[in-house]
């Protein structure tokens, strides 16, 4: 997929520094303050996460937060929607298979 | 525990308008929000809006949500971001969880729910692979995120909100397929119908979508007709080669809320389903509770505002800062211009259903 770069009512995509996030073990950029979703689509991912029972593919739904579709492993903690939660510098990101594993010691 | 006079859960249009309206008759109003930046939807909507200049008509959302969060810091009203509201207590009591960390609890004279609303789905198979998505959704990823998640659309639904993101789509560079409504009639408004015909998409009247196919994301969608019974009918199957299906199937109040707070329910079709029942003032069965926005029945952003300024004055009167005869006045400006905006064609519907609600009495 792509980014709009160029747009008839908004103009051209604003200039914003890039950071670097890990999805699935590799590296790649991310607009700074962009939704992981939006990062991700931006890459050409096409799925999120696989489900628990059917390991059928999931990705984006409502885009807002709402319905839970989106939900990946972002820095160890599983469930994270990702339509609303904003890239870090270093954030590793994982496509999450059924409910996924918690990583990170809190 | 924390002390507020008003508390308003969403920073929408609905939110940003109530707040702004108690915080100018001089209540002090704390504004909450569970994302990271205020507005909404607002800033999605990149098309200008309808009714009259009192209304902002031909001013683009994303520009009146700017306008609105301007006026919100010169009036330095307080803003929580980050900030998820997980219950109302005691008709009073709003426990808020602060950056996924912090549980606080804020005791209010009066609470504003302006939660909004969620787009419905419809199910049929493969409406679960990634590439479908609600149209709203679409909308937040080309106008807020400025990516595209596909190239080629099926867009499922030709009310306002079809059509809209559909041409919205079109002007972010993706290929829209076609537009496939299961009604015998188009639902949306003449001027944003004729503008993505104009571009050459095809409309589908008496059609609905029949399956979606595609390995780990969309790679085809299968669209039939349907009779007037609103079956498939055999034989007038097409398969469209889209990677993505929008659909556009309406909104659903967000209510969960106002109704685990005990506010009365009531349902409504027209306007999204079950709504908490309010008055004209925007109050609840419980006093110290408003409504406004979609949650108190789907409309559109400028519906929203105006309930929300409706909703916002008369919370403030409530606790003695509007005298007598300027709520009069405000109550009867305010009721007015939503009374134009509910005409027309569309409007007078919902002028009927929102005026049903209000004939109930409650309390």
């Amino acid at each position: 997929m792509q980014r709009i770069i160029e747009h008839p009512v908004l103009g051209p995509l604003p200039e914003v520094p890039m950071v670097k996030i890990i999805v699935d073990g590799e590296q790649m950029e991310a607009r700074e303050g962009e939704m992981i979703a939006a990062a991700l689509i931006a890459t050409g991912k096409k799925y999120f996460r696989k489900t628990i029972k059917t390991h059928e593919p999931r990705g984006i739904y409502c885009g807002i937060g709402r319905c839970t579709d989106c939900v990946m492993t972002v820095n160890g903690i599983p469930n994270v929607r990702t339509c609303i939660t904003p890239v870090e510098e270093g954030m590793v990101i994982e496509t999450q298979m059924g409910y996924g594993v918690w990583k990170q010691e809190q | 525990m924390e002390e507020r006079e008003v508390v308003v859960i969403g920073a929408g249009p609905a939110g940003l308008s109530a707040a702004l309206e108690a915080a100018r008759s001089g209540a002090h109003v704390l504004l909450v929000d569970e994302n990271s930046k205020p507005g909404g939807q607002l800033f999605k909507q990149i098309h200008k809006f309808f009714g009259s200049r009192d209304h902002r008509a031909g001013v683009r959302g994303i520009d009146i949500g700017t306008q609105l969060l301007e006026e919100a810091d010169a009036l330095r009203i307080e803003v929580w971001l980050d900030a998820e509201v997980c219950g109302i207590f005691n008709q009073r009591d709003v426990w808020i969880v602060r950056n996924k960390e912090k549980s606080v609890n804020v005791r209010a004279q009066r609470i504003i729910i302006a939660t909004g609303a969620v787009e419905n789905s419809v199910n049929f198979p493969g409406w679960s692979l990634p590439g479908v998505m609600g149209a709203g959704a679409a909308q937040t990823m080309i106008n807020l995120h400025r990516v595209l998640p596909g190239y080629k659309v099926l867009m499922v639904g030709s009310g306002n909100v079809g059509v809209i993101v559909s041409y919205q789509l079109l002007q972010a560079g993706a290929d829209v397929k076609a537009i496939v409504e299961a009604a015998p009639r188009l639902g949306g408004y003449g001027v944003h119908t004729a503008k993505v015909r104009r571009a050459g998409v095809p409309f589908h009247t008496s059609h609905t979508v029949l399956e979606a196919r595609g390995t780990d994301h969309v790679e085809s969608a299968t669209i039939v007709q349907i009779d007037d019974k609103w079956q498939p009918i055999p034989g007038t199957e097409k398969v469209l080669d889209v990677d993505t299906i929008c659909i556009a199937a309406g909104l659903t109040p967000l209510v969960e809320l106002a109704f685990a707070a005990g506010c009365e329910p009531l349902y409504s079709p027209l306007l999204g389903g079950m709504v908490p029942w309010h008055d004209a003032s925007m109050c609840t069965s419980i006093p110290s509770i408003y409504i406004a926005g979609d949650i108190s029945g789907v409309e559109e952003a400028s519906t929203a505002m105006e309930e929300g300024r409706m909703a916002g004055l008369s919370a403030a009167h409530s606790l003695g800062y509007v005298a007598e005869h300027d709520y009069e006045v405000g109550f009867k400006a305010a009721e007015q211009r939503m009374l134009a905006l509910r005409s027309g064609l569309f409007g007078q519907k919902r002028r009927d259903a929102k005026a049903a609600i209000m004939a109930q009495t409650r309390g």
